[in-house]
């Protein structure tokens, strides 16, 4: 066999390969998509989307959950971003490069990987009981921050680290502040990149259900939280109330659950994606 | 006879540099480095790679601290005043001294316009109904004004390079400074718009001290009134440039700009 040959088999090999890797875990997440479609269209309908949960599957809804999980999100992103940048911001432009910035860079990144639930106990501990906060919202809200926090600080600074050398060097030539740097130079460039990190940071506060199971959300919500002190449900503990019935028809209610879900983080995520290709385009990347 | 005396007299020191040392950490970059900066005249600074060249053009406004572990030490006087006084707010001086860098770095998301504005702008400074007449001016004085002025409103970098390297300039002179130091300017540029930059810095000297850092020993004859010529972070030899590249006092000025090394 001729080299030529050989390299275009091995060519076409590496191909193969790199397709399936990409059509499989494709294929996967349509098969579930279907699966849970299946069962869940024709439980969704107005009545589903807009009933408070009932003893009776066929009345039951699933109106506190999808409320008291978009504003947990709002909530949670209005909590975490400022934070998680502003920490980004320090470390990246601000903080001595060194040992101690290396420390926690690390610390940050093992952050990250902390199980939820024992988030979910420190914000029982902190936010419930000593901060006094109750199981409400807002307890919920902080310790999703806390959880997401590391995601944000993580993707910000990356995304800082690609605004270029040479512009900050511009501004600095021209008599421009660091401050006025950051402002007008860096965060503009890198907000596409800040705007991707909120998006995985929602994306993985919306699923969580074990810290907010610790923090004490409801799973029998029959009023709407009314303020940030209130009581509250979210859409995974909701579906994982019903998947633990024994009747078949909660089970019917925890798929269109799941349906719901999917639809509500898809959404969200599109909104972000949205404003993120329409920033990179106007800052001309 | 009143002309060909003015032309005798040595032009005054704009920036005075006196046993100027510097460092990047535990590396000696600068060695004991004096020399005056005459007003109103192209200096070039000549030399090897790593010679220190940038490093002396950076001490100038202040940019060399910027890099972590940097260190410097010695007298630079701008106008007489010391500008490593801790009474000098270095933002304030490098609205003095501006800086034109290697690569052309117009800010990619704003306009030709928003580029020229972007000192005064980012710096809190721009009054709105002067603007017009400011980037006029500065892309005049740029010599670029001809070649954008009906497209004011594009992306900078939708220029070429050496326009996008005017738009440079502009922007420096749109902040109205008495001092432009340039940083290899030409380096990233074809033959055909390094010469458009090179006349632009000869009409520039009539109103402005430039200093020009450059590889390029033919670029620094052909724009520079005086040469200064580093090797290993010492400053060999300073005087007109016609005297320098003709008769240059220094073996070592001689072995280099015969092209012996470099």
């Amino acid at each position: 066999m001729s080299t030529v040959t050989r390299r275009k088999i091995a060519e076409r090999s590496f191909f193969i390969l790199c397709a399936s890797a990409i059509v499989i875990p494709l294929g996967v997440l349509a098969l579930l998509l279907w699966d849970v479609g299946r069962d869940a269209a024709p439980r969704i309908d107005v009545q589903f989307l807009t009933s408070f949960p009932s003893r009776k599957a066929a009345l039951a809804g699933i109106l506190p959950a999808i409320v008291g999980s978009l504003y947990l999100i709002v909530l949670t992103a209005a909590i975490a971003l400022p934070i998680g940048v502003g920490a980004a911001l320090y470390l990246e432009e601000y903080a001595k490069k060194g040992r101690l910035s290396s420390l926690i860079e690390i610390n940050i990144a093992n952050l990250a990987g902390v199980p939820s639930i024992i988030y979910g106990l420190l914000g029982l501990g902190v936010f419930v009981r000593v901060l006094g906060l109750g199981r409400s919202l807002l307890a919920g809200a902080l310790t999703m921050a806390l959880l997401v926090l590391p995601i944000v600080v993580m993707v910000t600074r990356e995304s800082l680290r690609t605004v270029p050398g040479h512009l900050r060097e511009a501004a600095w030539g021209l008599g421009a502040t660091r401050w006025q740097i950051v402002r007008q130079i860096v965060l503009p460039q890198a907000f596409p990149g800040i705007l991707t990190g909120a998006i995985l940071a929602v994306s993985r506060a919306i699923g969580e259900t074990a810290p907010l199971v610790a923090v004490g959300a409801l799973t029998y919500m029959t009023f709407l939280p009314d303020g940030i002190d209130a009581p509250f449900t979210v859409l995974p503990i909701q579906i994982f109330n019903w998947v633990s019935r024994p009747q078949e028809a909660f089970l019917v209610n925890a798929a269109a659950g799941i349906a719901v879900l999917m639809a509500t983080m898809l959404l969200l995520n599109s909104v972000a994606i949205y404003l993120r290709n329409r920033l990179q385009h106007q800052t001309g990347r | 006879m009143t002309a060909a005396l003015a032309s005798q007299r040595l032009p005054s020191t704009k920036i005075a540099v006196s046993s100027v040392h510097a460092w990047f950490g535990s590396n000696h970059v600068l060695k004991d480095v004096s020399l005056n900066f005459p007003e109103k005249s192209v200096t070039a600074i000549i030399g090897p790679s790593g010679c220190g060249k940038s490093t002396l053009l950076r001490s100038l406004n202040r940019m060399h601290e910027l890099v972590e572990g940097a260190r410097i030490s010695g007298n630079i006087l701008l106008d007489g005043k010391d500008i490593y006084d801790p009474g000098v707010d270095p933002v304030l001086l490098r609205r003095r001294v501006g800086m034109v860098f290697q690569k052309p770095n117009p800010f990619p998301s704003m306009t030709i316009r928003e580029n020229v504005l972007s000192g005064l702008k980012l710096t809190g400074r721009l009054e709105h109904q002067s603007s017009d007449d400011i980037v006029r001016r500065a892309l005049r004085g740029a010599a670029l004004w001809d070649e954008v002025k009906d497209r004011l409103h594009s992306p900078g970098i939708s220029l070429s390079g050496g326009q996008q390297q005017r738009l440079c300039i502009a922007r420096s002179l749109a902040v109205r400074p008495d001092v432009l130091l340039m940083d290899e300017p030409c380096s990233a540029l074809d033959p055909i718009a390094s010469a458009k930059i090179e006349d632009l810095i000869h009409t520039l000297s009539a109103d402005y001290t430039i200093v020009i850092v450059t590889h390029n020993m033919q670029q620094a004859a052909r724009v520079s009134n005086y040469t200064a010529f580093m090797l290993h972070g010492e400053l060999v030899e300073f005087s007109k440039t016609d005297q320098l590249f003709t008769a240059p006092r220094d073996p070592r000025t001689e072995d280099y700009i015969t092209g012996k090394f470099g």
